[in-house]
């Protein structure tokens, strides 16, 4: 046996491992973004028009513009980054997934999990802490998927065939760990029954998201590109001294940001953020250089392909990072605090980098996992178009007009009612970027359910054809 | 790079260091906070709120109103100002010729322009703010100098900031305003304006109800949604219920029917007028207007 062959047959056990697994987790992540990006649409449209659904309290905008959040973070960014994690650690392990049927029951047991969160704040049973917003029941689903999953995952690394470890590796092996732990912590101190006193809460809340929103998604998004980007372009990553630096100081220094500059806290906490987000841009400036070196010069016509999703994700990544790091300068977050500016940064690092990378490596993946074409390929480069026209719509006014909103808000000479109609002339444009995001996770859930839809009914068909095969001959004697 | 073991240590060292950075350490630095005292004042801070506002804060946390408001009120210093209030034996003419003595002090020489534009065409009306946005030992100098000659003077501590200037609280919240709250709701967005201390600024709970049942009913452009669901539109009874909303034009009920507060808007709205924090503490001091009078 040479060596091709030995590994055609290996991609096609690792495939055929993948496929299940893969299927449950990115289609119900597909349709969570659609439901998510549904969910923002009508928080966006209730500024323009405030009585827009408001006799509905299911649909007031205090429970719609969380439960948005939370199904783009929890019901999206996070199964599609475990898809794509099984994926990478089966391919770069050189093995088939290991326990292939715990991913498939805990992603159904995540899908539930975010299901129950989502209607749990949709009744009003949310926490009332922020990005932390599903009850416990959710969480206590969430935090079972997930350990299953990482199970899977890490035994899928253990028994590698291949021993050599890959930058990918580090990053996506990290975000194994980060999510237990930083989740575990949050809810058992935030969503118990004797919860910390006074503003410890939000304290906490605080280094979650910014371990969340911040680091996990900038572990799980740089890994995946690390992964996809030099295989595309079909050169190896350049610098893996860099990569391994960025590693290790976005997981060093990023991890202490996230306390704005304006909590009525001690002191010290806000600074040792602010000295913190300082140091963090050296990592994104690491991981920069480490992607720049890697594209540029690449011969890849990507056409709104794989390749374009992952290079615009990375570049909303150095973009987002340095704004995110920016609004912990105590001079402007005096002006930025409680705008609409933050608001747009996360956007920026949810939608635009994670949402993208993670896009682009589901198109990547999802044709030869199934080892057939996508069924909709022109659908998915609209959705690059889409998503990339609707990220930039929806931030940028978001960026200006919490610019302009804060100015306004620092200087008491200006009614705090002109402080806000300033803002809603950009509110205007990014509803419409709201639309684009919509209509391009159309594209992508159209794209994974049909596959789905395919793939079983060639399942059931082959079962068909099995029973009414014939038996051969020497069946019927024995 | 053979074995995951370096990530696992590393990941592991990271993390466990910003935990407790960031989690056990405010933990036990603020955990175990306690009531503290109102400075000037027996009273001791923050008070327990009243079970229908202890139920508003859940109202107030379902219906998410920490999206659009926040709770927290900022600072960017503090200053001192000196008033007198009393002139004693002195003409304000005389008094005013002592003043112009005074500027060729040095530690008053800095604010000659500031005492001479708030003396001019002063004709003798009391109370007179002599000095304002300046620092403690300038006050003491110049409150220690016009009470050689007689004349009585105030000094006050006042907090500065855009938000104060608005009139959302006289000084910056701290973390003893949030002992009893569960969940704190400190909120990240001002689409709406600040809640600290509405219970001081808006102690009406009609106009409160008003403003919950028909937002632009009070608030002209307010880009706030109705929480009409918290009210109940019934027919009006053998007597009018005295709670019945006062609402005119657009936004009155069909004749015949009155809107009444649900017992969810009489809690959300007692939470509301309980966000009172707007009392000077050791860790956030101010002089209250009313001492000066």
């Amino acid at each position: 046996m040479n060596v091709t062959e030995n590994k055609t047959i290996c991609a096609g056990e690792i495939n055929a491992s993948l496929r299940v697994p893969l299927l449950a987790l990115f289609g119900g992540a597909g349709v969570w973004l659609v439901v998510g990006l549904g969910l923002g649409l009508i928080a966006g449209i209730k500024f323009h028009a405030p009585e827009f659904l408001s006799a509905c309290p299911l649909l007031t905008y205090g429970r719609v513009a969380p439960a948005a959040n939370d199904a783009v973070l929890y019901g999206f960014c996070i199964p599609a980054a475990l898809g794509v994690m099984l994926w990478i650690f089966a391919r770069l392990s050189r093995a088939p997934l290991a326990l292939p049927l715990v991913p498939v029951v805990a992603a159904h047991l995540w899908h539930l999990g975010v299901l129950v969160g989502l209607g749990g704040i949709l009744a009003g049973e949310s926490t009332g802490h922020l990005w932390l917003e599903f009850p416990r029941a959710a969480a206590v689903l969430l935090f079972a998927a997930f350990l299953l999953i990482a199970v899977s995952a890490a035994a899928t690394f253990g028994w590698r065939q291949e021993r050599e470890l890959y930058p990918a590796h580090w990053f996506l092996f990290a975000a194994l760990l980060w999510f237990p732990w930083i989740y575990a912590s949050a809810n058992l101190f935030l969503v118990s029954n004797a919860p910390p006193r006074g503003v410890v809460q939000p304290i906490i809340a605080w280094w979650f998201v910014n371990n969340l929103l911040f680091v996990w998604l900038a572990l799980v998004g740089m890994g995946t590109a690390f992964y996809f980007l030099p295989k595309i372009a079909g050169r190896p990553l350049a610098g893996a001294g860099y990569a391994l630096f960025g590693f290790l100081t976005l997981i060093f220094f990023g991890t202490w940001c996230g306390i704005p500059q304006s909590a009525p806290l001690p002191a010290w906490l806000p600074s040792a953020s602010t000295f913190a987000a300082l140091l963090a841009i050296i990592p994104v400036l690491a991981l920069a250089i480490v992607t720049r070196n890697t594209v540029s010069g690449a011969c890849v016509a990507c056409k709104g392909g794989p390749f374009c999703f992952i290079k615009f994700g990375v570049l909303g990544f150095f973009v987002a990072s340095l704004l995110y790091l920016s609004e912990f300068c105590p001079r402007y977050s005096r002006v930025l605090d409680f705008t609409w500016f933050n608001f747009g940064v996360t956007q920026w690092q949810l939608l635009g980098f994670a949402g993208m990378v993670l896009c682009g490596a589901i198109y990547e993946i999802l044709p030869q996992v199934m080892e057939k074409p996508l069924p909709f390929a022109r659908l998915a480069k609209a959705n690059f178009f889409l998503f990339a026209g609707g990220v930039l719509l929806l931030v940028l006014p978001l960026l200006i007009g919490g610019v302009a909103q804060g100015k306004l808000l620092v200087n008491p000479n200006v009614a705090f009612a002109d402080a806000t109609a300033v803002a809603l002339k950009y509110l205007r444009i990014s509803t419409t970027g709201q639309l684009l995001l919509l209509l391009g996770s159309l594209c992508l859930v159209l794209n994974v359910l049909v596959l789905t839809i395919q793939w079983k009914l060639s399942v059931v068909k082959t079962v068909v054809d099995y029973i009414k095969s014939p038996l051969e001959t020497s069946e019927v004697k024995s | 790079m053979k074995t995951g073991l370096p990530v696992f240590l590393a990941a592991g060292v990271a993390l466990g260091a910003s935990w407790c950075g960031l989690v056990l350490a405010p933990s036990l630095q603020l955990g175990g906070a306690k009531e503290t005292f109102v400075l000037q004042s027996s009273d001791n801070w923050p008070a327990q709120r009243t079970g229908d506002a202890t139920i508003g804060l859940q109202i107030y946390r379902a219906n998410g109103c920490a999206a659009c408001h926040t709770e927290q009120v900022r600072q960017t210093g503090v200053t001192s100002e000196v008033t007198i209030t009393a002139l004693g034996t002195q003409k304000p003419d005389d008094f005013l010729a002592f003043a112009k003595s005074l500027f060729v002090l040095p530690k008053l020489a800095d604010y000659t322009n500031a005492l001479a534009a708030n003396l001019n065409g002063w004709t003798g009306e009391l109370p007179k703010t002599l000095l304002t946005s300046t620092d403690k030992e300038v006050v003491a100098e110049m409150a220690s100098r016009l009470k050689a000659v007689g004349v009585k003077t105030e000094t006050r501590v006042v907090a500065t900031g855009a938000d104060i200037a608005r009139g959302w609280g006289s000084r910056q919240s701290v973390a003893a305003d949030y002992l009893y709250d569960q969940p704190v709701q400190l909120g990240s967005l001002r689409a709406g304006p600040d809640l600290a201390t509405i219970g001081v600024r808006v102690p009406d709970a009609n106009w409160h109800w008003q403003h919950l049942f028909a937002p632009k009913a009070v608030v002209k452009n307010s880009t706030m949604p109705s929480f009409k669901f918290l009210f109940e539109v019934r027919k009006v009874g053998a007597a009018p219920s005295p709670d019945a909303l006062k609402l005119t034009g657009e936004f009155a009920p069909a004749a015949g029917y009155e809107v009444v507060p649900k017992p969810e808007a009489r809690q959300l709205v007692a939470y509301l007028l309980s966000l009172k924090n707007n009392v000077p503490l050791y860790e956030a001091p101010f002089t209250p207007v009313t001492a000066a009078k």
